[in-house]
């Protein structure tokens, strides 16, 4: 059976993300929508997308250890590499994608004017960067490997470690944020923002695994996680014979 | 239509309190990383159309404003022609990116787009959509990226035919997406994430 790629895009699987509302995540409970989400199918305003180009990116944009710190510098904290793939729902790579990474430091504190953590700030580390994806679809970075900190939701609550990504697709409607967790982490299942997420399985696809093979000997560790990006709906022409 | 071969796409996560650090360094104070925040202009001196501003606030549920947002913008030029390689219909105004960033100011929650009046925009089955500005909105509390768009109060012979807005019920709705005209040129937008006046969210 052959298919077509058509230019609409698949609805979004509303069961396998977190739900609007997740009480034990408490910012949920007063900025979740009530009424139902009108769904429609996506029109050229959602086909269409912002097109990121090479210009944008600086030299040191996906080198999170050196982009902030003071020449001759680096920031502090296990040194890490970050790679993989970035496909859309039909395995189809996606490549040229921006994908812009934020993240607290090796202590676990955020650079940000409402940030209230007592853990100290890195003079050296500034927590954003991006990079695009090649024309494989593979991306990489490197950075420190963040810690876990401990925020107001219940009397004591505490993140995982890990990496936000905002992903750019093809088209808007492709548009995603999510959070890069690490294997092994014990607070993973503890938390109520990963919790949020309904499916064990789908939360399995958030954490990044440990990549020794990608690992530079004496310098850095490797962490490897894929993403996936909404796909586009296919038409199949039944009638044609395998492999047309 | 088989899906064996489809993959669930990443689960989405909050952008939490702290989105600014990787989608506005600049504005929150991380300065030198990037030379200036990304979709931080969406026009310069050069791009056709008239000129728009769009200011408003976001509202929880208790109508306090939400001082942590982010608002993604997306449009088409003046003469409803997007800048994007999907675009057949001809080449968008090379002066125009149609893509923007803004934030919730972190002491009034306002944020302020300046940008110019979209052109009209044909539907799946030709018929033409209302200028709009697609807007995607993030924040700490809100799990998957809220999906919305700004119609313009003042198009209102192109509002009555769109597509979209005709398929919103109840018809009171509808006014949750009409950008009221404040001044020469200037719109108010508030959004309600609930309540009374919750404004209409896509799943497009």
């Amino acid at each position: 059976m052959s298919s077509e790629q058509s230019r609409g895009y698949l609805p979004r699987d509303r069961a396998w993300h977190p739900p609007a509302l997740a009480p034990d995540y408490k910012s949920s409970r007063l900025r979740s929508p009530r009424q139902p989400l009108l769904v429609l199918p996506t029109t050229l305003s959602e086909e269409s997308g912002p097109v990121f180009g090479h210009d944008i990116i600086g030299p040191r944009d996906d080198d999170l250890i050196h982009n902030y710190a003071a020449d001759g510098h680096s920031a502090l904290g296990p040194r890490i590499l970050v790679h993989g793939h970035l496909r859309d729902q039909s395995g189809r790579a996606v490549p040229n994608a921006l994908i812009e990474v934020w993240q607290a430091n090796a202590a676990g504190r955020y650079r940000h004017p409402n940030e209230t953590y007592i853990a100290p700030l890195d003079p050296n580390f500034g927590g954003c960067g991006r990079c695009l994806t090649d024309a494989d679809g593979y991306y990489r970075f490197l950075s420190i490997q963040p810690a876990p900190y401990p925020w107001p939701n219940g009397p004591n609550s505490w993140r995982p470690a890990h990496i936000h990504f905002s992903l750019f697709g093809e088209a808007f409607a492709q548009r995603l944020i999510t959070q890069m967790y690490f294997e092994g982490d014990p607070l993973i299942p503890l938390c109520p923002i990963v919790n949020a997420i309904p499916r064990e399985d789908a939360v399995d696809t958030l954490i990044a695994r440990l990549d020794m093979d990608a690992a530079l000997p004496m310098d850095m560790l490797a962490w490897r996680f894929d993403l996936t990006l909404r796909g586009r709906a296919q038409t199949y022409f039944e009638n044609r014979p395998e492999g047309l | 239509m088989a899906d064996d071969d489809t993959r669930h796409e990443s689960p989405s996560q909050t952008a939490g309190p702290y989105v600014h650090i990787g989608c506005l360094p600049n504005w929150s104070g991380i300065a030198g990383v990037y030379a200036e925040d990304p979709g931080s202009r969406l026009i310069n001196a050069d791009t056709r159309g008239e000129r728009v501003s769009v200011t408003g606030r976001i509202f929880d549920g208790d109508e306090a404003p939400v001082l942590d947002a982010v608002i993604e913008l997306w449009q088409a030029d003046a003469g409803g022609l997007y800048p994007s390689p999907v675009e057949t219909r001809g080449v968008a105004d090379p002066n125009f990116g149609g893509w923007g960033r803004v934030a919730s100011a972190f002491d009034s929650g306002e944020f302020r787009i300046d940008t110019i009046r979209p052109g009209r925009v044909p539907y799946p089955d030709g018929r033409l959509q209302a200028p709009h500005i697609n807007c995607w909105i993030v924040a700490r509390g809100i799990n998957v990226g809220l999906q919305t768009r700004i119609y313009f109060a003042d198009e209102s012979d192109a509002n009555a035919e769109d597509p979209v807005l005709a398929s919103i019920e109840p018809r009171a709705r509808v006014d949750t997406l009409l950008a009221q005209p404040d001044a020469e040129g200037a719109f108010r937008f508030d959004i309600h994430l609930q309540g009374e006046r919750e404004t209409v969210f896509f799943d497009i």
